[in-house]
Parts: structure tokens; sequence; C-alpha cells
């Protein structure tokens, strides 16, 4: 059985990581080209180091390249507004597919763990933001047993595990979560915060969910998100429960008010995630970076399971 | 009276915290009046957090930000509406509405490393014609050059001013001195110098002061303290220091000392003061709004509040993390079971 070749557009942090993460553990996925904007990035240099082709051209670069013709899948780890012009490029050539992982989405969010099951046809998807990775799953896994009203998550991760990309967007961060906290995590309203710690030695990537939902089975709660905690373990080894799921009971009497819901009363649930990085590129302490680069390569593998 | 010093009333934004973010509009309308009689120059509103801080990790507010600024505009004759955002909580959508509401000037707030999370914001603020202050907190983690670095990327991105910002009360008046001194080395002339602090090592007003001697003309303080911790530089007795200095300001010492009597200290369920707790804030060096989110950490799972206030500290946690409080009370209590 061949590889299916693929690219990377982006060689900062999160392209250099999922070219590690694609050579060393893919089995269906092989690393053709990496194309960057700046030939002194380290991304580059390791790529050529690698013996990855390479070039510095950007998109435009990669089409007028001889290995352009063989590539099926390209992910795209540049920014939201340079993915627009990407795929502008890259939709003509109707044999190939794309994975964003910018906050453009043009494409529907995905997250392995919750809507999987693409597609074949699809030639677009997002992979929302590393921190709706890690916990839209949780919120998804409330909902399916008890309809979630709200659902609002925190990441923190260590300030040298964010790039320039990401410290000059961060507004997208907050939106693109808030809105996949709904759209895929089923809440009826989300909401998302980012911090950012410049502690050292750098800790771990952080994030804790908090929802409020319909009061229901506390056990069965907890079930369902210790089954999701396994299913996006799968991909992720180094995510993990924290700690044991905490209940609250908001009642009537003493709700609480939410814009956009007025007052709310229910079961409040907290989730407290760790995500340890696999320490491909940065450090483990970096899981924001390996959560986005695992979750788009289980994302690949999965767009060319028809092909291979 | 013409002054150049610039007092910012924070008690309907800091004050927030005290109170769980429970101020009612009407309440909160009646004490903007108060305030804009007495000749402050700006009153900032927003929930603790800032905008859009209404949370399940900061408190959800007893109004939304829209409710709470809707109107006050129209009821203000002199000081200016203010308001706060943190980037990575709240986005320029948000400023976009207070805006429209009648807000002025924004302070852009930022762990006192994190700067160049800012630019965009300070950017968009300036595009809406407001002026624009950057807020570096817990300034005592960070070294005065190092600050000072970070003040110019805010500088660069257009801010008008930008605040030492003493979020933990941890700093004594060497640090602020320090600070300031090295913002005004590296600083533009016409880029004006904040000062923000937390009385929890009862260094409110010395601190302010300090912060004044060494160039900062833009002074935060609010009615009785009310703030984050053991809470701000109380306003009323920092315009009386100002009064026995000679400093020219706008502001009317004794209407801000009835209406810190009247309409403030009647709210504070928990007093606003320098007790073991608050104390522990600035001892340990932790974000002043911690306090009440511990406090009841410390209730539901039968701890200490000190303690966990000072593993916060010890864990490096940065204003915005309140869902580690939990999270080390949960360790804490592990860690007590199996002893």
């Amino acid at each position: 059985m061949s590889k299916i070749k693929v690219a990377i557009i982006g060689s900062g942090n999160i392209g250099t990581d999922l070219m590690i993460k694609i050579l060393r553990l893919s089995e269906t996925l092989e690393m053709s080209v990496m194309v960057g904007i700046d030939p002194d990035s380290d991304g580059l240099s390791r790529a050529r180091r690698m013996d990855v082709a390479t070039t510095h051209e950007g998109v435009d670069g990669l089409l007028k390249m001889p290995e352009w013709k063989d590539i099926k899948v390209i992910f795209d780890a540049t920014s939201a507004k340079a993915h627009i012009y990407n795929w502008g490029k890259i939709e003509p050539f109707k044999d190939k597919k794309i994975v964003d992982l910018t906050p453009a989405a043009i494409g529907p969010y995905l997250i392995p763990a919750i809507n999987f099951e693409i597609d074949d046809s699809l030639r677009n998807v997002n992979m929302v933001t590393c921190g709706g990775q890690a916990t839209i799953p949780i919120v998804a896994a409330v909902n399916r047993v008890a309809k979630v009203h709200y659902g609002e998550i925190v990441a923190s991760i260590a300030s040298k595990s964010a790039g320039p990309g990401t410290r000059a967007n961060i507004d997208e961060f907050t939106e693109t979560t808030s809105e996949a906290i709904e759209k895929v995590g089923g809440a009826e309203r989300g909401k998302a915060i980012i911090v950012l710690n410049p502690a050292e030695p750098p800790l771990v990537m952080r994030d804790t969910v908090f929802t409020l939902s319909e009061m229901a089975d506390k056990e069965k709660i907890r079930k369902s998100i210790h089954d999701m905690v396994a299913e996006v373990q799968s991909y992720v080894p180094g995510y993990e429960l924290h700690q044991e799921v905490q209940f609250e009971e908001i009642p009537e009497s003493a709700p609480v008010f939410i814009e956009g819901l007025g007052l709310k009363h229910g079961l409040k649930t907290s989730v407290f995630l760790k995500v340890v990085g696999a320490g491909h590129y940065l450090p483990e302490y970096a899981g924001n970076l390996d959560i986005m680069t695992s979750a788009a390569r289980a994302c690949g593998e999965r767009m060319v399971k028809s092909l291979t | 009276m013409k002054h150049n010093l610039y007092i910012q009333d924070v008690t309907l934004r800091d004050g927030m915290h005290a109170i769980k973010h429970q101020y009612g509009k009407e309440k909160l309308k009646e004490i903007c009046i108060a305030l804009d009689k007495a000749g402050v120059d700006a009153i900032e509103v927003a929930h603790g957090d800032g905008l859009a801080g209404g949370s399940f990790n900061y408190g959800f507010g007893a109004h939304t930000d829209w409710d709470w600024l809707e109107g006050l505009s129209e009821v203000m004759t002199n000081a200016v509406l203010t308001t706060l955002i943190l980037p990575g909580i709240a986005t320029i959508d948000d400023l976009k509405k207070a805006a429209d509401l009648g807000v002025k000037s924004v302070r852009i707030a930022t762990h006192c490393t994190e700067a160049d999370i800012a630019p965009q914001h300070i950017e968009a603020a300036k595009k809406l014609g407001m002026d624009v202050g950057g807020f570096l907190m817990m300034a005592h983690m960070n070294e005065p050059k190092k600050l000072a670095e970070q003040a110019l990327v805010m500088e660069a991105a257009g801010a008008d001013c930008v605040y030492v910002t003493d979020s933990a009360g941890a700093l004594m008046m060497d640090g602020v001195k320090e600070r300031v001194r090295a913002f005004r080395e590296v600083l533009k002339p016409e880029t004006e110098i904040g000062i923000h602090c937390h009385h929890n090592l009862s260094f409110g007003v010395a601190n302010t002061i300090v912060a004044m001697q060494e160039g900062a003309n833009r002074l935060d303080a609010s009615l009785a303290g009310m703030g984050a911790g053991a809470g701000n530089a109380p306003l009323e007795v920092l315009v009386a220091v100002l009064d026995k200095m000679g400093a020219k300001h706008g502001s009317d010492l004794y209407q801000l000392m009835d209406a810190a009597d009247d309409l403030i200290r009647p709210l504070q369920t928990r007093p606003v003061r320098v007790d073991r707790e608050t104390l522990s804030l600035g001892y340990a060096g932790v974000y002043s709004s911690f306090l009440l989110h511990s406090e009841r950490a410390a209730e539901k799972y039968g701890l200490d509040t000190r303690e966990i206030l000072v593993e916060l500290g010890n864990r490096k946690m940065v204003g915005g993390q309140e869902d580690m409080i939990v999270d080390v009370a949960l360790d804490m209590l592990a860690k007590k079971k199996e002893a």
C-alpha cells in the first residue's frame, strides 16, 4: 500500500510540529512538500534537514513544483487571511483536499471525537482552535446526556507556545471557539476565554470546561465525559482529566444571569483538563500545539481513507 | 480648575469584584452621577474583568455591560466615560458596542509580559476615536526595564497612556518608583503614565503618590477603596492627600467623602480592608480578584483561604486564571486525604 502525498503550508510552530508527526507516526500520509514564505525560517530549514522538499514562495511556489500533481491533501497552518487566498488557488484542483488549521473556517468545523463521519466529497474542513479541540468534546459529552444551555471554556497556555500569529489575532480564537462550542458542542450559547501564562519553567496546557445543562443523572454525565476523554486520547495520548468531574446544582431560586439567555438554573458541571504535548517540535508543555496537530493528522488520515 | 492630574475612578469596574459584579443598574447610575458631580476626570464602568467578563469563571454580573453603560453618557456632564477590556476575554466587537453607548476611553489590559496581544485592540480603539490606555497587570512580576519594553509595545500600537498596574497589591514604594522611572526613560514625552494600585500591603495611596512624583499623571482610585482584594487607593483619601500637597486636581473632597460613606460602604457585604486574606494576596503576590473565588472554594472544600492563595502564588498563576482556584483546592484536598 503506497502512502498518500501531502503538503503543509505554513512553516511556523504548528506546521513544523505537524510535519514531524506525519514523518514519524503516519502509516498512510507521506510528507511531500513544506511551504513557507521565509527561506530562513526554522521550519523550512528543519524540513530541508529531514529531506522534505520546500518552497519559500507560498502556495504559488507550491503550484509550480513537480511534486504538486501527486499531492492529495494540503494542511494549511498559516493565518485566516492567508487561508482564503490559499483556498482560492487550490480549489480548482478537484482531486485535492484541504485541512484548515487557521480560524478562517471556510469549511465545516471538525473535531475527530465528535463529528468524524465526514462526507468523502468534502474538500475543506476546519480544525477550530487548539482550545476548541481540547474542550468541545466535553461540551458534547454533557450535551448527549442533558441539554446544554451554556458552555464556557478557559484555555491556559504557556506564553512560549503562542506564536506571533496567535498573538496578533487573539479575537479569532475567542470568536471561532465560541461559535464551535455551539455548532459542534451543541450548547445553546458558547463562550471562550484564553489566558497566556509566562511562568518558567512553562506550564503545561490546561483547559477548563463549565457547562450549565438541564438537571440530569450526574453519574451518567460523569461516565459520558470519561468515555469522551478516552476517545480523544486515542489520537492525543497526552490528553487527560486532571480532576474528577465537579457538579453544582444551581436552583431555580438562585439562578445565574447569562448574557443572551437571561436567568438560568440547572446543573453546573466543571471539568479540569490537562494536555501534555508529545514533545515533537516544542517541548511537552505545548499541549495546545500537540492537540491541534494530532487532530489535523487524524483528520488528514480520515480524508484519504477511501484512497488507500 | 485647570490641572494635569487625571483622576480615574474605578469604583464601578474594579469595585465590581468586591460585590461579585452585582451593582444594580440604578445604584450604579446614582454613584456615577455623584462621581461626575464631585469632579473626577474619568469614570470606568464594566464587569470587574472588563467587558464580556460575565462568566462562570469570573462570576456572572447582575446586568450585562451594555445594560450598565446604557444612558450613563447622557447624565454625565464633566467626566469621561471609560471602560476596560482584556484581550482573550473581550473582542473588538465588544469595544464597538461600548463606543456606540458613548464610551470615549478604554484601557486594554494584558499580563505584564504579554503586551503583544494588545495592538489589534489598541489600534481598533484608536480608530473608534477613543482615548486609549495600555494596562500592564501584575506589574510586580516583571522587572522595571522589561516592563518598560512592554510599555513601548503598547505605545507603538497607539496607546496614549501606559499604566503600571499593581494587580496583586504586591509592589512597595521603591518598586513603583523604579517602574514609573523606567517608563519615563523610554516612552515619548507626550505619552502619559498611569498608576493603578491595590491596598493589600496598605500602600494604596502612598504608591500612587510615589508614582505621581516620578511623573505619572493618571491616577486610579475608588470610593472607599471599593475594589478587588483590600481594594484600590481610596479616592477620598487620595484627594485629601493631594489637597494637602497642594497638587492641582478637579475633585471635591467632601463630596467624595460623602459618596464613599453614604453610597459605597453600605454595599460592601464583605468588608474591603486589609485582613488576613487580603494581606495574603499582597504578601504572596496573587491577583486581587482571586479573593472571593478563593474564599468560596475554601468554604466548599473545607480548606484555608490563605493556603489556597499562597499556593496560587507558588504556581505563578496570572490574572484570568480563576479556574485554577478550584483546581488548586482539589489538589490540596487530595493531598490532605493522602496524609
